[in-house]
């Protein structure tokens, strides 16, 4: 038996064969279907609706925080940097202000003055006092550089321009990365000169490398032609060109995502560091960034899916539940309907046996008195007393007469007892009552039926129509399953006390063990290709238990099966 | 023995009669209600034989009038309808002692014909059963 045969509900391949006259009101696997379809889509679009809704939501939400999360990065960094360089270009502006031209063109000044800056600010590599022809008067630090003309160098014509200027790292003359920091004086002769002073670029690479960025994330500064100025974990080294397009300028922090060539989703936060010619960019990869969400996400498919299957199973169970109740409450209908068709039935044969009996009574009587007579006539009178023959035709007469007699009165004990009322019975002339009508069809199909009603069954109080009907069925079935010549067996015994047990034995061909459990059910029959109704049994059930008995049932296939009726001996009283 | 058969069959009332003749059983028979209350009052008769339904009155009506004619009477009730309940109400309510079902075997009737006389108290409300 598959799992589907073992779950299969009464009702889904219920076809109302025996229901005659009174079909069900319901298609029941299409009440089912509906329920099923209805109840599943009124539980299950909201549920859905409000998942992905809040998918949707929650999936918006920590993308919002990884972008923030990442803006407030790129501006603190950006304030960092920002702070050391202007902290330095400050440094150098206070020198020039503090300092005349005559007294940083000392060479042992200068270099106190940088072992001041190296010890107060640190980072600083070398100082040099650069004239207005570009031409380099004073040099303080580890390079011979004095006497170096940087009048062609873009940095010394943008001081002179601005009065300040950061330079981008380049190799310049000591073949090595650096950062120049040059700050422009106003001689009082209309002249100037600068002081320029060399930043470590290791100093600077510590700045972003001490940083803790999140989501396996890259931190580094490039120029405005995304020429990489610190060292980048994914990009390159110091001056190699990045493969990122360089963000557009803006004066606030900003951040966007990018499709890296490899489909890496990368998010990308920037800002243009002022005064500088300096990009600082922090790169992060989504996908990092975005594993709390892949948490939550499996979390929010689980509760879905975890959801809709109660639902499903729930629908799918009460759907069932309720279609099995229609079932059986129309089935009940059905029976009812049966039940009164049945009773219908039965008193208009009561009526009908009762007229028959009655009509056929009164000349049958008059028949009687009249072969009587001629009989009395025979035997009284002399002259006919030794014509045998007479005397044997009258008595055969009056035999056929009594035959007739036995069967009307039969009949009217028949319709008299369809009325439900309870008095004392005596079981064996109830069961041969019974037997009465069927001993005709026992003698043509040579079928044996015996009786065994010990003594000690006493007379009982029950109702004698309804004992007549439970018994007619039972013995009425046994006639059909048994073959010609087979053998019915009615036996009765006492059970205790208050309770006496009548077993009908056949030996025909008994029922499968598969149908056992059915066979009391109404409408369930295998004979409803040859007319049965299926209710024999039912009806029967119901009688037993109006009663106050039971009925059961045991059969093997090939065998013969056995029905045990049991009544009790004490029945309560019942108006008509 | 005198024996009033009151039945609105007259061929077997009459026939019933003939036989009990026979058998040196004075037996007289009407066919109505009234017929009855008259020969009730002409005669003194042992038994009434009485078929409990009849046109215009029952047996069960005519017995309690025949009792008011002479209330030494005894009542055999025969039926066509043979229903126990009929002479369970009948026994109980106007004191009927016998009941035979049509068609009568008359050896039966003349037996409880003779056992009415001879035992006035008893009665056989089981004897139905045994039919």
């Amino acid at each position: 038996m598959t799992l589907f045969e073992r779950l299969k509900p009464k009702f889904w391949d219920y076809q109302d064969i025996a229901a005659g006259p009174y079909k069900h009101l319901f298609n029941f696997r299409r009440i089912w279907n509906l329920a099923v379809v209805l109840v599943s889509l009124v539980a299950l679009i909201p549920l859905v609706s409000i998942t992905l809704i809040d998918y949707g939501v929650t999936r918006h939400s920590v993308e919002s925080e990884v972008l923030l999360r990442t803006s407030r990065l790129v501006s603190n960094t950006w304030r960092t940097v920002s702070f050391f360089l202007a902290q330095r270009r400050s440094a150098l502006d206070f020198v020039v202000r503090d300092n005349s031209y005559n007294s940083l063109r000392d060479p042992v000044r200068l270099s106190v003055i940088l072992e001041t800056l190296k010890q107060g600010f640190g980072g600083f590599v070398d100082l040099g006092v650069i004239d207005s022809t570009g031409l380099q008067r004073t040099y303080a630090g580890p390079y011979k550089l004095e006497g170096i003309d940087y009048c062609c160098q873009g940095w010394f014509k943008d001081v002179a321009d601005k009065g300040v200027n950061v330079s981008e790292v380049f190799m310049g003359f000591r073949r090595t990365p650096h950062i120049v920091i040059s700050v422009k004086h106003d001689l009082p002769n209309g002249s100037f000169y600068v002081l320029r002073a060399t930043i470590d670029t290791d100093r600077f690479n510590e700045l972003l490398a001490d940083l803790e960025v999140s989501g396996q994330g890259d931190s580094f500064l490039i120029n405005k032609d995304g020429i990489l100025q610190t060292p980048s974990r994914d990009f390159g080294k110091v001056l190699d060109k990045i493969p990122l397009p360089v963000p557009d300028f803006s004066p606030k922090t900003r951040v966007y995502e990018e499709s890296f060539p490899d489909n890496k989703k990368l998010v990308i936060g920037y800002a243009y560091i002022h005064d500088t010619p300096f990009i600082l960019l922090i790169v992060k990869q989504k996908d990092e960034l975005m594993k709390p969400w892949q948490k939550t996400r499996l979390q929010l498919i689980g509760f879905l899916i975890a959801s809709m299957t109660i639902i499903i199973v729930v629908v799918l169970s009460v759907a069932t539940y309720l279609v099995n109740r229609i079932l059986l409450a129309d089935q009940k209908r059905i029976m009812t309907l049966h039940e009164v068709e049945y009773s219908n039935k039965m008193a208009s044969i009561g009526r009908l046996a009762a007229g028959v009996a009655h009509e056929i009574n009164n000349p049958l009587a008059v028949i009687n008195e009249k072969v009587g007579l001629i009989k009395d006539l025979f035997t009284i009178k002399d002259e006919f007393k030794e014509n045998r023959k007479l005397i044997e035709l009258v008595d055969s007469a009056l035999s056929s007469v009594d035959r007739c007699g036995t069967i009307t009165k039969r009949l009217l004990n028949f319709a008299r007892h369809l009325d439900v009322k309870i008095q004392t019975v005596n079981l064996e002339e109830v069961i041969r009552d019974v037997l009465g009508f069927l001993s005709k069809e026992a003698e043509y199909r040579s079928i044996t039926v015996s009786v065994n009603v010990p003594a000690d069954i006493p007379r009982f109080d029950s109702d004698r129509g309804k004992l007549q009907q439970i018994f007619l069925n039972i013995v009425n079935n046994a006639f059909t399953a048994v073959k010609d010549g087979g053998k019915v067996d009615i036996t009765a015994k006492r059970e205790g006390a208050n309770l006496i047990s009548v077993t009908f034995t056949d030996d025909g061909c008994g029922i499968p063990e598969s149908d056992l459990e059915r066979v009391f059910e109404p409408f369930f029959s295998t004979k409803t290709r040859h007319g049965g109704t299926g209710l024999g049994l039912s009806i029967t059930y119901s009688l037993v238990q109006e009663l106050g008995g039971s009925i059961g049932v045991q059969s093997e296939v090939g065998k013969g099966s056995s029905f045990i009726v049991a009544i009790p001996l004490k029945m309560e009283k019942k108006e008509k | 023995m005198k024996v009033l058969l009151v039945d609105d069959e007259k061929e077997l009332v009459s026939t019933l009669a003939e036989r009990l003749s026979l058998r040196d059983i004075e037996a007289d028979w009407v066919t109505t209600g009234d017929a009855a209350i008259k020969s009730v009052e002409l005669k003194a008769y042992d038994v009434v034989v009485l078929d409990v339904k009849m046109p215009k009155i029952s047996g069960i009506e005519l017995k309690k009038k025949l009792e008011e004619k002479n209330p030494d009477l005894k009542y055999i009730f025969i039926t066509g309808h043979g229903s126990e309940d009929d002479f369970i109400t009948a026994s109980s309510e106007t004191g009927a002692e016998y009941y035979l079902v049509k068609p009568v075997n008359i050896d039966e009737l003349i037996r409880k014909m003779k056992e009415i006389l001879l035992n006035p108290d008893k009665r056989d409300s089981f004897q139905f059963k045994k039919e």
